[in-house]
């Protein structure tokens, strides 16, 4: 018994999947007290034709940071730093998608301009655009990856609301809300979170796309040495983090059915860093775990539900968020693993000491 | 390169002259305007700069502060240091004023205070307009307890940003009439930020709270009540006239009228962004040396949908909606 529960606190994702269940503990505690059956925050039922219930809350709004958290694991890895451009560019995409379908200067439609593919389209092409450009700033011209993407994080919502001639652009079609809304009864956002998180394991899995990003990530020269070639695998990264921002910029656009550029996408990109701290990699780059950072991903978005289905004043939410926060980092930081480690060496010590009668 | 410069120079000096010739008998009027946040705040820029046009006899210097407080102060310095003939400004925030105004005073520049409130005694500045938030909220909780005479209401709320004046005012006013009515009952309260997809998370989170058990939603701008409609609309639950829950929204914007149009919100409470004309009168006075107001409120209207009818609100029609420049 013992060491099946020693095998399974050894499991490399044993403590994002830990975090995540501890949010959730919370909620079992606050239904019981509340005099509700304890899964109260678990059912999943089926109401309007359309899947229900928190869980589904939890999966559906963490789609967005669940895309970014992939294209943040490889940035991260690749080049030990953070593409904290990324709210910005959903923005943009958003905002270039709905410009188009909207026809310039248009704030309010109901059928589109041009057709929706074209629109997305676009949209995807201006995140990969932008993708690039950090990328190019990064690897080619050696800037550090905050400072680099710092030009975006600034000006991609300025150039979204440029597009959008300052409002906020709406498309109410309703083959445009599908992107946000749902495909039979399950929420869309889940569904592309899930192909784009399948894709990228695949890729990874498949490609030696993986073992290059943790190469270059560990020892770029050393990775450059080998034959490697370093940069354009970090200019890859940034671009693949480009088109995913895109992808869940179109994703919130689409919830929403309008380019709301001043808010899709708002504070996004901590999200998106901090899914990847919880998800146990290391913000230094080299080895990453996917899987890690989307639990990650999830966690904050449970933690978001959470405080809602607590009723929780949002006034005092954040505050509420950075306790659970720190938890989570002090349980994963090494500090905490070597001092568990420790006391367990000096457990075994004290059983082995008994055991040869010293 | 010599040659170069003279010829730069006298043409800076053309320049200067026609600008000082064609600004001579305008008003010099500057604007240090909060941002550009919201189609609120875009209608109210656009509605300035109508108002004060060079064929109206203004020269408007307009500066977007991008909701950074540090920029509207230098702006404001900016505009004293040109020795404009009045400043307007719409505070981003309430304190930390005072020194800025005895700038203008003592430069002799008549300030006037747009939209928002300071945190400065009256005497610092020349004059004030602006909405009053508390106002609406107590005109929405007027009509609501007209439309229910009395029946048991249990309200959930989505308020606006938090510690903004918008949120604080209109639930401020909606609090002090709902004193006088035990029968009602705030069931919840989170914050939406103004915006849709914040109404529709916060609302999706009341409808599995509190499935069943409720019957008013007040969302405190047209956008929050957007994303509660998505919500609603999702889960299968009906709003608007006649139906299970009753829909309270402000702003009163064109698309949030639109919806109280076809029955789906019941009362839209205005927040009017024309407010240029009030400046314009009393810039008009000023320039006339006639005494002005202190603070001169802008009167915000509320709209019903068109089966009801209120004391409180006009009742919506097409041409309502289409006499609407916001």
């Amino acid at each position: 018994m013992k060491q099946k529960i020693r095998k399974i606190t050894k499991m490399r994702l044993f403590l994002p999947i830990f975090s995540m269940l501890l949010v959730m503990a919370i909620n079992m505690i606050y239904d019981v007290a509340n005099g509700n059956v304890f899964y109260n925050f678990f059912t999943i039922s089926m109401k309007n034709g359309l899947l229900y219930g928190r869980l589904i809350d939890i999966l559906n709004r963490g789609s967005e940071a669940a895309i970014l958290a992939i294209g943040m694991t490889l940035v991260v890895s690749s080049s030990a730093g953070v593409d904290i451009s990324v709210g910005s560019v959903m923005s943009l995409a958003g905002g270039m998608c709905c410009m188009l379908l909207a026809g310039f200067g248009n704030a309010n439609v109901s059928q589109y301009a041009v057709p929706l593919w074209v629109g997305l389209i676009a949209g995807l092409l201006i995140a990969c655009l932008c993708g690039a450009f950090n990328g190019f700033l990064v690897s080619y011209l050696n800037i550090q990856p905050m400072v680099a993407t710092l030009i975006l994080f600034s000006a991609g919502r300025a150039i979204g609301l440029l597009l959008c001639n300052s409002a906020i652009v709406y498309v109410r079609v309703s083959s445009f809300q599908f992107l946000g809304g749902y495909c039979g009864f399950i929420p869309t956002p889940i569904l592309v979170a899930a192909v784009c998180i399948i894709v990228m394991s695949l890729v990874l899995k498949h490609t030696a796309l993986g073992m290059y990003v943790q190469s270059v990530g560990i020892n770029a020269k050393a990775a450059r040495i080998s034959g490697y070639q370093s940069k354009r695998i970090i200019f890859t990264t940034f671009v693949i983090c480009g088109l995913l921002a895109g992808i869940a910029g179109l994703v919130a656009t689409s919830r929403i059915y309008s380019a709301d550029t001043n808010n899709i996408g708002l504070n996004f990109e901590l999200d998106a860093i901090l899914a990847v701290a919880l998800g146990g990699n290391s913000l230094g780059g080299g080895k990453f775990r996917l899987s890690g950072s989307i639990i990650g991903a999830y966690t904050i978005q449970a933690i978001t539900t959470t405080l809602y289905a607590l009723g929780i004043s949002s006034a005092q939410a954040p505050v509420f968020k950075a306790v659970i926060v720190i938890m989570i980092v002090t349980i994963q930081s090494p500090a905490m693993k070597n001092y568990l480690a420790k006391r367990e060496a000096a457990k075994l010590l004290a059983a082995h000491k008994e055991v040869v009668g010293i | 390169m010599k040659k170069l410069l003279a010829i730069l120079t006298a043409l800076t000096m053309v320049f200067a002259l026609c600008s000082f010739a064609v600004a001579e008998d305008l008003i010099k009027v500057g604007y240090a305007q909060v941002g550009h946040e919201s189609d609120w705040r875009n209608a109210n820029t656009q509605n300035y700069k109508d108002v004060f046009s060079t064929e109206n006899g203004y020269d408007l210097s307009f500066v977007d502060c991008d909701n950074d407080n540090a920029v509207q102060i230098e702006a404001v310095r900016n505009f004293i240091q040109q020795g404009l003939d009045y400043i307007i400004i719409a505070p981003i925030e309430t304190a930390g004023w005072n020194t800025v105004l005895k700038e203008a005073k003592d430069a002799g520049i008549p300030v006037i205070i747009a939209d928002r409130a300071v945190d400065a005694d009256p005497s610092e500045y020349t004059a004030r307009e602006g909405t009053d938030m508390v106002k609406e909220g107590e005109t929405a909780a007027n009509w609501l307890a007209e439309n229910f005479a009395g029946k048991d209401a249990n309200i959930l709320v989505i308020e606006g940003s938090v510690g903004s004046s918008a949120a604080l005012g209109r639930s401020e006013g909606f609090a002090n009439i709902m004193k006088d009515h035990p029968e009602w009952k705030i069931v919840d309260s989170q914050s939406g930020d103004f915006t849709q997809a914040g109404g529709q998370q916060v609302m999706e989170s009341y409808l599995k709270s509190y499935p069943g058990k409720f019957n008013v939603v007040v969302c405190q701008n047209d956008n929050e009540a957007y994303g509660a409609m998505d919500a609603m609309d999702a889960a299968g639950v009906t709003y608007g006239v006649g139906k299970d829950v009753t829909l309270i929204s402000f702003d009163a914007t064109h698309a949030g009228l639109q919806d109280t149009l076809d029955g789906k919100i019941n009362c839209d409470v205005e927040c009017n962004p024309i407010q240029a004309g009030v400046v314009k009168d009393i810039i008009t006075k000023l320039a006339a040396g006639e005494t002005v107001e202190k603070f001169t409120l802008i009167v915000d209207k509320a709209f019903v949908a068109p089966t009801i009818t209120s004391q409180y609100a006009t009742t919506m029609t097409q041409e309502v909606l289409e006499g609407r420049a916001y």
